[in-house]
This record gives structure tokens, C-alpha cells and sequence, in this order.
């Protein structure tokens, strides 16, 4: 067998499977970005209850390993009749386990921007949410760019988690490839060439957000 | 109030602020009538800047009572005059506030600076917004930077464009907190000669200010603050020659010694008293 006659063999299960990846990527950085503001703006929030429900979550999702959370969503909840296909549950679970992060990255990110920025909106009629919204969030954004790049590198990667609950992502699709070929070489490394190639494209389209939105002046 | 009193636009009466412990404003009483302007001097520490910003409810004062034009506020906790949210949001619609780090929008241009507020929090259309923010850019001599961000102007640049989002609102009132205390002294004049020719044009206007020239020259009344009252205050002339408290002499005349041995922002400040 040659190289293009391996290409054409497998090539066609690499891409479905590094599309899912793509997908699942996309649709988990929306939810843990959704997650997140809610979360950063909850630890402000004037109710305790409020705080307290915020503080809860991010403990413990970074108090535990992402695994068990995908566990938990996807074989735990069917036990109190809420039953997601894999692909959700997975997106659910790398979601919300990342929303965790970015609210503590948004959170890093509000505390840099002086006060004056919001006293000077206030001071001109804005409401607190609107001050929020068209003030201080565009340039939160913006300074937590790089940040929110490492984030959905990680994102990207931990898609491999979701093989544990079969998503046909690239590791499982490798796997189920490698226990019939014994080849386990060829295409964990085809898998992470392919792994490679996704995390660049969406290095380079971070920073070309970052140009074209990074600065201030 | 006789009918012949003409109504002050702004009333304040024992305006009471703490700090935990600490007592800054301890019952002060203030009229400003429409076209008055009136500086703030005092040392620091002396509450001046909390009051300034007690007016538009930046800061929130703990005890007293307020009218400005319709609003009538009564700052006592649990008061049926105690501001609403709103109230207070349409209170800082019609008050301009001028601070000492000019707080520009770094993510906004000069002319979206301007029109930010006036479009956001009054609803005015855009196209008529941009046209007298761009008036109000042609008078400060920035038109040509309309499209440029904050941070590549100087720091007379970025306060002269704070001074016109202010005015882009059309506020009855102007506040000034120390306007020009972070301005390298180069600078300074080119804020006080618009400040100046805002007093000319009539804005009522109140400023917590260290320039003691541009306060004799440009207002109408001068109030000393000293550990949380007015201490004295009247007329620039009777107030900067003639004090009557010696902690007032003091303070002039360690600010003059000051401004004497500094001596570098006199250049500018002369100018302005032409």
C-alpha cells in the first residue's frame, strides 16, 4: 500500500471525525463563553445567593477532573431520566467545565479595568448594565483575547475526552482504526498531525482577532 | 423664599458623607445659581472632591437633601425622597462630570467618545448626535482627530475630549474634579482657556481645582473646604486677598509657595489670566 492509496482509504474517516471535532469545539467555545460571562458577572452580582451559586460552580469544576464531569452528564444523569445523545452530552460537559474557566479568566480581566471607565459612563446617565455591555466588556474582550486563545486550544484538545463516551471524535475513530489494522503508530501519529493542524488554523485566526481587534490605540 | 429670590439651579443642605469611621463632609450647605461659577479649593483630605462627586451621586452622600432643576433628593436612607436608580440616571444625564484621569473610552474614537452617551442614554439619532459632537470637536480644536483613539493624544487633547463628551449631553451643570492635576504642566493651559471660555459662555459651572489663578480670575465665588465644611468662601477677590481664617492663610500660601518653586505651570497659568 502506498502513501495516496492510504490516503484515499482513510482519509475520508479522518475528515468526518476531525469535522465532529471542529463542531464540537465550536459549539463548546459558545457555551463556555455563555457560562462564563454569566458566572464572572454572578461573582458581582448583589445577591449573596447569586455569588454563592457562582462560587459553588467554579469550585467544583475546577476541583474536578473534566472526565468524570463528561462521566456524570453522560452516563450519571440518564440515571434521573435526563438522557442526551453523546455528542450533546459531550458539548454539554467540555461546556460547562470550561465556562469555569473563562468566567476566571473574564473575571482577571474586569479587575483591569480602572474605575475610572465606569465611573465616567455612570457619570454621563449610562445604566450599570449598559455601562457593562458597551463600556467595559468590549475592552474586557479585548485583553482577554490571548487568554481566551489558550482557552480554546485546550477546548480542542480535550475533545479527545469524548471518545471515553463514544463520539466519533478522532481518537475514538483512530482507536477503532488501530484494533483492526495493529497499527497504532501510523495513526495516533496521523491523529496528531491532524490534532496539529486544527490547533494552528485557530492560533492564526486568534491572532488575527487580536490585530484586528487587540488594540486600543 | 420670597418670590423675588431667583430659585438657585442647584440647592444642597447638610450633604453628610463617612467612610467607615471617617467623616469627610459634615453637613454642607451650597447654592449655585444658573451662570455662577464656582471653585473648590482646599487641601487634600479636605472632602472637596467627595462633595464634588456627592452632587451627581458618584458618590452616594449618607444625610442631606438636594434639588437641582426638577430632581429633589433626600440622601437619608429608607427617605421618601431617596433616589431611585433611574432618578439618579436622569439627575447624571443633565450633569456634566469632568475628572482628573479624563476616563476616555480607550476602544472608542474621539467622535464615537462624544456621541457614545448622547445616542445611548438619550436616544438621539445618530446623524444629529454626530453633528454636534462634531460642532463641539470643531470648537475644541480637535476636529481633525475625530477618527483617532484616546490613548494617541496628548493628555490636553484626551481632557479637552472629555470636556466635550460632557457637553454633548447638553448638561445644566458642569463638574470639574482637578481637571488639570494630571496634565503635565505644558499642557494645563490649553484645558483652562476652554474651561474659561465655557465660564464666558454662561455654563454654570462648579470645579475642585489647585489653580489658584484661574480660580481668582474665572469664578465668581471661591469656597475654602477644610475637614468637611465650607470654611469660608465668597467673592475670589475677598476670599484669595483677604482670608479671614488662618488655616485658609496657610493654605494659600503654601500653594503659592509651591507654585512659586515649581514654577513650571505659571508660564501657562499667566497666560490664561492674560
Amino acid at each position: 500500500m502506498n502513501f495516496w492509496s492510504e490516503v484515499t482509504t482513510y482519509g475520508p474517516g479522518f475528515m468526518a471525525a476531525a469535522w465532529i471535532v471542529l463542531w464540537v469545539t465550536v459549539l463548546t467555545i459558545v457555551l463556555s463563553w455563555i457560562c462564563g460571562l454569566a458566572a464572572a458577572l454572578g461573582q458581582r452580582s448583589r445577591f449573596k445567593s447569586v455569588r454563592s451559586a457562582t462560587a459553588f460552580y467554579i469550585w467544583f469544576i475546577r476541583g474536578t477532573p473534566a472526565l468524570i464531569q463528561i462521566f456524570i452528564v453522560y452516563f450519571g444523569l440518564p440515571q434521573l431520566g435526563i438522557r442526551l445523545t453523546p455528542f450533546t452530552a459531550g458539548v454539554l460537559a467540555l461546556g460547562v467545565n470550561s465556562g469555569a474557566y473563562v468566567a476566571e479568566i473574564i473575571r482577571a480581566g474586569l479587575s483591569a479595568i480602572p474605575r475610572g471607565q465606569t465611573e465616567s459612563a455612570l457619570a454621563l446617565g449610562f445604566s450599570p448594565a449598559k455601562t457593562m455591555r458597551t463600556i467595559i466588556l468590549p475592552q474586557v474582550f479585548r485583553i482577554i483575547l490571548p487568554a481566551l486563545t489558550n482557552e480554546a486550544i485546550s477546548i480542542l484538545k480535550n475533545t479527545s475526552l469524548l471518545s471515553t463516551i463514544t463520539v466519533v471524535e478522532l481518537t475514538l475513530y483512530a482507536q477503532t482504526l488501530i484494533s483492526a489494522t495493529f497499527r497504532p503508530f501510523d495513526f495516533y501519529i496521523a491523529v496528531a498531525i491532524i490534532y496539529l493542524v486544527l490547533t494552528t488554523v485557530l492560533t492564526q485566526l486568534a491572532g488575527w482577532l487580536e490585530r484586528r481587534y487587540g488594540r486600543l490605540s | 423664599m420670597t418670590e423675588t429670590e431667583v430659585l438657585p439651579l442647584l440647592r444642597l443642605r447638610s450633604i453628610r458623607k463617612s467612610f467607615g469611621a471617617l467623616e469627610v463632609l459634615k453637613g454642607v450647605d451650597l447654592d449655585v445659581h444658573k451662570g455662577e461659577v464656582v471653585s473648590i479649593i482646599g487641601a487634600s483630605g479636605s472632602g472637596k472632591s467627595t462633595f464634588l462627586r456627592s452632587i451627581n451621586a458618584i458618590e452616594m452622600a449618607d444625610a442631606g437633601t438636594m434639588a437641582f432643576e426638577d430632581f429633589r433628593f433626600d440622601f437619608a436612607p429608607g427617605s421618601s425622597g431617596y433616589p431611585s436608580r433611574k432618578q439618579l440616571q436622569a439627575l447624571r444625564s443633565r450633569i456634566g462630570m469632568v475628572f482628573q484621569s479624563y476616563n476616555l473610552w480607550p476602544h472608542l474614537t474621539v467622535l464615537q467618545n462624544v456621541i457614545h452617551a448622547p445616542v445611548n442614554v438619550l436616544g438621539t439619532p445618530k446623524a444629529e448626535a454626530v453633528a454636534v459632537a462634531e460642532a463641539l470637536l470643531n470648537r475644541i480644536g480637535l476636529y481633525d482627530k475625530r477618527h483617532t483613539y484616546p490613548l494617541r493624544l496628548s493628555g490636553g487633547q484626551q481632557q479637552r475630549v472629555a470636556i466635550a463628551r460632557a457637553l454633548a449631553m447638553k448638561p445644566q451643570l458642569m463638574l470639574f474634579d482637578e481637571v488639570t492635576s494630571a496634565l503635565d504642566p505644558e499642557l494645563v493651559h490649553e484645558v483652562l482657556t476652554l474651561m474659561a471660555s465655557l465660564a464666558a459662555d454662561g455654563m454654570t459651572m462648579l470645579l475642585v481645582t489647585h489653580e489658584i489663578s484661574f480660580a481668582r480670575d474665572v469664578s465668581s465665588r471661591v469656597l475654602f473646604f477644610d475637614s468637611g465644611v465650607i470654611a469660608e468662601g465668597g467673592k475670589p477677590d475677598q476670599v484669595l486677598q483677604n482670608p479671614e481664617s488662618p488655616r485658609l492663610r496657610q493654605f494659600l500660601h503654601r500653594i503659592l509657595h509651591d507654585n512659586m518653586t515649581s514654577g513650571a505651570s505659571d508660564a501657562g497659568r499667566e497666560t490664561v489670566l492674560k
